[in-house]
């Protein structure tokens, strides 16, 4: 990777004094996972260059697990684009070969430290993780010109479009120490991926770095939240090797426990509301015995415990990732035995017969039928209502007419990228009607979060009982 | 004193302290046999005399009893047994696991046992506990039988005692060592002329008057019950069958109308219905002697047989697993009237229960009973009788040939309570085995499996793979009625040293050449994605061979059983094409299929690995391109101005160089695709069509009869057969790989000629892959070819990638293998489900 800083202060070699290394030579420098040279392209009393280039050891990287948070992304570890991109290595780099302009010191001329300097920063492939809109919204309140070209995927193929990187660059007039602590703390945010292991440590340093600008920074939450939480994905090790047999990025491996593109704002509230009607109905129908299908992180199974009508739950989903998420956010470990032997989490799926499902009285199947493909559909009936046969069924699924009131969701897409189809009221009812009959059950059906006159309400309910 | 006990029972040992019984029971038991309560007591408090510990031990005991009595293996319980309470908790255990229960009582003076107790010091209890022990025995005695104990053996001397000698009879039911073949006869119910005319259909000699049947093929018959009532012959089918048992050429099982009959004959009171009037009419006019006889023949039949080392079992109603080679009642019971619900439907008839549904027994059982208008398979069971005397047929099915054999009833001779002649159905529909395989259960999927192959033996999926499996199964794979075959995995040749290579093909030819092969054939590798294709000749061949409507005449599945084409209207133009150059080519007549499963490689790699292209490999480029330029024109300024960086702009040069053989290294699996007419298939292994798996044929065979297909988007694979004992022809090898990637090409793959082979340590590799050194870059990294890295490189580990694909390539012949034969999809998914659980062990993804 590479960084250039360049200076058109008068006497623009000062800026060696600044960062303590001679333009007059290259020098290099022994990093952990590699090595930074520092020389100079450009040095002239008008304008000085100086190079910051590390070179990453790409086998190192995965033979040693260095570098790798995120072991879990096959094929991924070879093909990298780690030795290439500023990243949290850049960050090391520069608190390394440059730390005593980073802590704002200048033996030779103090004067120049805090002296604001016109300064350009250049980055030949910058991820920009968030676009062009978050990287602008990073640097331009603190003061600096942002261009950036995006770089194209690849030439070859004009129509995969444009890649993450950019080629940047920053121009600002800045105490030297005051770019580097914003360059410090802010590659690692641009990328959203740290190389090692957050700890108590990065606090300490994310506060010394982001002293005097960050707290006024308004883009600090999202910078505080991608500097020091690096999510886990919630999808298996397993699973992605698997995807990874098919040729499948990661990515692709869409966490159907992730929250759907609903909008952000009633999001939650729509969320609240399709389970505050599901346990509504699950009350009335006197169900004691309970089944949550497809219970992700558990959240109305946490509802379910807390009301003693329900003296039996069982919650399964078919991600044992998720089963551990819920038994976690339970605390199940914790609760007192008579509350501990109300519920049971269990790995299943939907499409196989299942006997521990059998003898009880309710299901709710909440935002689930949505995840199968449609083919899938009919042995999913068939374990539910003729195999399993609670007394009474609840499924939720989005209504498709309603995305329409959604701006944020572009035409035509569904709500989340696990979704194989979101039906209409008049599919899902039709679906619904046909599976009643065919079961001996009666359908019924109730609107979930705000009733638009035309298009209804964002989630649809359909109540089985037989 | 020779006591006679049943080969599977539950002998209980009844006698006092010190009356003899551990020493009696390691005499004439295996010690794997016995449970001792003094021993249990002593596993759960130190102490074999522990009174305290009694109700924890009996928990203990009645527990290794259970696992026993269910793997049908004898229990011997050495304890005093001599309270009621203590016996009948394994009486009840007997019962339980249908077998019987055996009292062997040791009944010796009280003053053996007293003397015994006093030279124990262990056994500091007073005398009067074995008074009052000898006491509750005595009082015991009489009541064994009606306690339920079927045999009872009472031993009073230690003379006796030295005597006894324990004989184990094998129930009447097992008739393991007879290996048939055999004719097995559905419900007869009278109809003797059908009888006759079936009889001498399958090649027997029938006297119809003197009712007698000469058979000369060596083979038996296997009468399933119901000879009587309805119909009009019923005293000459009873007269032919006991004749024929009599002789030793036939065994019958006992129908519940047989029993009646018997019961009435023996003056009890059975209510005359369901056609038992016609049967008594018709012995009305036989002599009492012969009345006599067919009451004592019926008495005498066993209820079901276990026939053939296991792999056979006959009953008038089926038999499920857990009874079969039992004698219970309650295994009676169920020979004689299947299972019912205890509820009865809208006609007053019981409810069936469906055993067969949940049948999951090794055992083909073969029943009657329920009348059904064809005999279908389900779960290897069979129900073949097909109502002759409601006017359908007399059926027979040979064994092992599992062929039906019928004859059509000459007229009606009674009315079934229920139609049991459906109504006839234009065009084809589900077998039951289909209806009943919509849905696959989760017991035969997760948890820890063990999986029996024929290539490599049982093969162990651990739990937590198979959750893994569970996951993308259930998110992402197609019907599982198509996943007939998953491909394995495959191994790289061992490393090479070779400069600036880590793959080539020596490596590979000297690994089969040590395994003592001495013909390989060198595929070239194909850059796409592996698939295949399962192809059916129309929709009706889809729904008869894979139980699938709707669908249309097949699917093409990636490596997890994913479909490819998302789209179903591209999948059905792409799988048409396929189908026409099939028939075309006259597969269909040629292998007498109706579908046809390949093994391919789809090009372009982008179709479906699109999202990896871009979110990767095309990523990694874009932004290796941009920076090493840019260090290299930062270099060279500072170059000019006369700083020494010479080393590190040569270094940098070379890694453009590296960057730029990378991008074209993936650039050539990608073109866009617009339509099917881009994309390229190449099969290269006909695996399987309908009755018939093709790994008995050379992989030369495969190409050759795949390369009939070609043209279109099916292409051929080019192929060279390389001899290992000739250093030229393995020369030629070489330099055949050297010319496909010297153009860029992926590599090849080098396999046996033959498709599977064994060596000394069982199965070696079906194949190993040497790919090409511009192909690497994009599996170890655009600048893995610099020295210092491939040095590195060179260190891998093979063993565990080529453990998998041994146990995968065995796993995948299997499920193909299961699936040919007609076994339930549960039998055909399991070994799928078990490559897709390996596939997510983890292993080095570069491999």
């Amino acid at each position: 990777m590479l960084m250039t800083i360049t200076s058109t202060h008068e006497n623009a070699t000062d800026l060696g004094f600044l960062l303590r290394k001679n333009p007059a030579r290259a020098q290099s420098f022994s990093l952990s996972f590699g090595t930074a040279h520092v020389f100079y392209p450009v040095a002239s009393p008008e304008c000085c260059t100086v190079a910051l280039l590390v070179e990453v050891d790409p086998i190192g990287l995965v033979r040693g697990r260095r570098g790798s948070a995120d072991n879990g992304r096959p094929l991924e570890q070879y093909v990298n684009d780690r030795p290439y991109v500023p990243s949290s290595f850049l960050s090391v780099a520069i608190a390394d070969v440059f730390s005593s302009a980073l802590a704002g010191g200048c033996k030779e001329k103090p004067e120049l430290a805090d002296l604001p300097l016109p300064l350009t920063v250049e980055l030949p492939a910058l991820p920009c993780r968030g676009g062009e809109g978050f990287l602008r919204s990073l640097f331009e309140p603190l003061g600096y010109t942002v261009t950036a070209r995006r770089l194209p995927l690849d030439e070859h193929f004009p129509d995969w479009g444009g890649s993450p990187y950019s080629h940047v660059t920053l121009a600002a007039t800045l105490p030297l120490h005051a770019l580097l602590s914003h360059l410090y703390v802010l590659m690692p945010v641009l990328d959203n991926d740290k190389h090692y292991w957050v700890g108590e440590e990065e606090v300490l340093k994310l506060l010394r770095h982001g002293e005097g600008w960050l707290p006024a920074h308004p883009e600090r939450n999202q910078i505080t939240r991608r500097y020091l939480k690096h999510r886990p994905s919630l999808v298996d090790d397993a699973l992605l090797r698997l995807a990874a047999e098919d040729g499948m990025a990661p990515e692709e491996v869409a966490d159907p426990l992730a929250e759907p593109d609903e909008p952000s704002g009633p999001r939650h509230r729509l969320n609240d509301q399709r389970l505050g009607s599901v346990m509504a109905v699950l009350k009335t129908s006197g169900a004691s015995r309970v089944l949550d299908l497809g219970c992700g992180e558990g959240r109305l199974l946490g509802l379910l415990l807390k009301e003693r009508q329900f003296t039996s739950i069982l919650g399964m989903d078919v991600s044992h990732r998720a089963l551990e998420i819920a038994s976690n956010r339970l605390h199940l470990d914790r609760l007192p035995p008579p509350q501990r032997e109300r519920l049971r989490l269990i790995q299943g799926s939907l499409i196989y017969r299942d006997e521990r499902l059998a003898g009880f009285d309710a299901a709710a199947v909440v935002e689930v039928i949505e995840h199968l493909d449609a083919p899938r559909l009919a042995a999913f009936e068939r374990v539910l209502f003729e195999f399993a046969r609670p007394g009474t069924v609840v499924i939720t699924t989005p209504n498709r007419e309603y995305n329409v009131k959604w701006e944020s969701l572009p035409a035509g897409r569904f709500r989340h990228r696990d979704h194989r189809f979101e039906w209409t009221r008049a599919e899902f009812r039709a679906w619904a009607d046909a599976v009643a009959a065919r079961f001996g059950y009666e359908a019924r059906f109730l609107p979930v979060g705000p009733e638009d006159a035309e298009v209804g309400s964002p989630t649809q309910m359909g109540v089985f009982t037989r | 004193m020779n006591l006679i006990i049943p080969d599977l029972s539950l002998v209980v040992l009844v006698g006092v302290s010190g009356a003899g019984k551990s020493t009696f029971a390691r005499r004439h038991f295996k010690p794997t046999e016995i449970l001792s309560s003094d021993y249990c007591r002593g596993l759960v408090s130190d102490d074999e005399n522990s009174q305290a510990a009694t109700r924890d031990a009996f928990d203990v005991l009645h527990f290794i009893a259970r696992k026993r009595l269910a793997a049908g293996k004898l229990v011997v319980v050495d304890a005093t047994n001599v309270q009621p309470d203590a016996r009948k908790s394994l009486v009840q255990l007997a019962r339980e696991f249908h077998c019987l229960p055996v009292a062997i009582v040791l009944d010796l003076p009280e003053r053996i046992a007293e003397d015994r107790n006093k030279a124990r010091p262990d056994r500091d209890f007073g005398a009067h506990v074995v008074r009052q022990q000898a006491q509750q025995l005595k009082r015991s005695l009489r009541g064994l039988q009606r306690e339920g104990f079927r045999t009872v053996h009472v031993i009073k001397t230690p003379e006796e005692v030295d005597a006894a000698v324990i004989e184990r009879q094998p129930l009447w039911n097992n008739r393991r060592d007879d290996h048939g073949p055999f004719d097995i006869i559905g419900d007869v119910h009278g109809c003797y002329d059908e009888l006759v005319a079936l009889l001498r259909n399958l090649g027997h000699e029938v006297d119809a008057a003197a009712a007698t049947v000469r058979i000369t093929s060596g083979r038996k018959l296997l009468f399933l019950g119901d000879l009587v009532d309805r119909g009009p012959k019923t005293p000459d089918v009873l007269r032919l069958v006991m004749n024929a048992v009599a002789s030793g050429s036939a065994l019958c099982v006992p129908g519940n109308h047989d029993v009646k009959l018997m019961r009435k004959l023996r003056g009890r009171d059975v209510q005359v219905t369901h056609g038992l009037a016609e049967s008594l009419e018709q012995l009305a006019a036989e002599s009492d002697a012969f009345r006599r006889d067919v009451a004592d023949f019926i008495d005498r039949l066993v209820s079901h047989y276990v026939l053939d080392d296991g792999k056979l079992v006959v009953a008038h109603a089926g038999m499920k697993e857990s009874m079969q080679g039992r004698g219970s009642g309650a295994v009676r019971e169920f020979a004689l009237y299947g299972e019912t619900t205890g509820e009865t439907d809208e006609l007053g008839l019981p409810v069936r229960h469906n055993w067969a549904a949940e049948y999951r027994g090794q055992a083909m059982v073969v029943y009657g009973h329920t009348p059904v208008p064809e005999p279908e398979w389900l779960n290897r069971t069979v129900d073949i009788d097909t109502g002759c005397v409601f006017g359908g047929r007399l059926t027979a099915l040979r064994y092992p040939e599992r062929e039906f054999v019928s004859v059509d009833a000459l007229r009606i001779y009674a009315q079934p309570s229920r139609p049991f002649l459906a109504p006839e159905v234009p065009g084809p529909v589900a077998t039951a085995q289909q209806q009943h395989d919509d849905v696959l259960d989760i017991e035969d999927v997760i948890g820890k499996r063990i999986v029996s192959t024929k290539w490599h033996g049982n093969i162990t999926i651990r739990e937590e793979n198979a959750a893994a499996a569970l996951e993308v199964m259930s998110r992402f794979a197609a019907n599982p009625k198509w996943l007939i075959y998953l491909p394995p995995t495959m191994s790289p040749c061992a490393t090479s040293s070779s400069d600036g290579l880590l793959e080539h093909p020596a490596e590979a030819f000297a690994y089969y050449r040590q395994e003592g092969v001495a013909r390989v054939i060198c595929e070239e590798k194909h850059m796409g994605s592996r698939a295949v294709v399962v192809v059916c000749r129309d929709e009706e061949a889809a729904l008869r061979s894979f139980g699938v409507t709707g669908e249309g005449i097949g699917t093409c599945f990636t490596r997890t059983g994913r479909r490819f084409f998302d789209d179903a209207r591209v999948e059905a133009d792409f799988l048409t094409r396929i189908r026409d150059a099939a028939s075309a080519a006259g597969f269909w007549d040629e292998f007498e299929t109706d579908w046809l499963c390949l093994d391919c490689e789809l090009m372009p790699w982008s179709a479906k690995a699109q999202e990896l292209l871009k979110q990767q490999y095309a990523a990694v480029g874009t932004a290796a391109r941009s920076t090493l330029a840019c260090q290299a024109s930062a270099l060279e300024s500072a170059a000019a101005r006369g700083i020494d960086v010479a080393n590190l702009l040569a270094r940098t040069t070379a890694r453009k160089d590296m960057v730029a053989a990378y991008t074209d290294a993936y650039r050539r699996y990608c073109w866009t695709v617009d339509s099917v007419d881009d994309l390229k298939l190449a099969p290269f292994h006909l695996l399987a069509t309908a009755g018939k798996v093709h790994t008995d044929q050379p992989h030369e065979w495969h190409l050759q009869t795949l390369a009939r297909l070609a043209g279109g988007i099916i292409i051929t694979t080019p192929y060279l057969i390389v001899d290992l004992t000739d250093p030229d022809s393995e020369a030629k090898g070489c330099a055949w790989w050297e010319s496909l990637t010297a153009r860029g090409g992926e590599g090849m793959v080098v396999k046996p000629s033959d498709f599977i082979v064994k060596g000394k340590r069982g199965l070696i590799q079906p194949a190993v892959k040497c790919r090409g050194r511009e192909y690497l870059r994009i599996i170890y990294g655009p600048e893995y070819s610099a020295e210092e890295h491939l040095s590195r490189l060179r260190s891998r580990n093979l063993s565990t990638k080529r453990s998998l694909a041994l146990r995968e390539f065995a796993l995948g012949i299997e499920s193909l293998d299961r699936f040919v034969r007609h076994e339930p999809l549960r039998r055909v998914h399991e070994p799928v489900f078990g490559v897709l659980a390996l596939e997510s062990e983890p292993v080095d993804p570069r491999l």
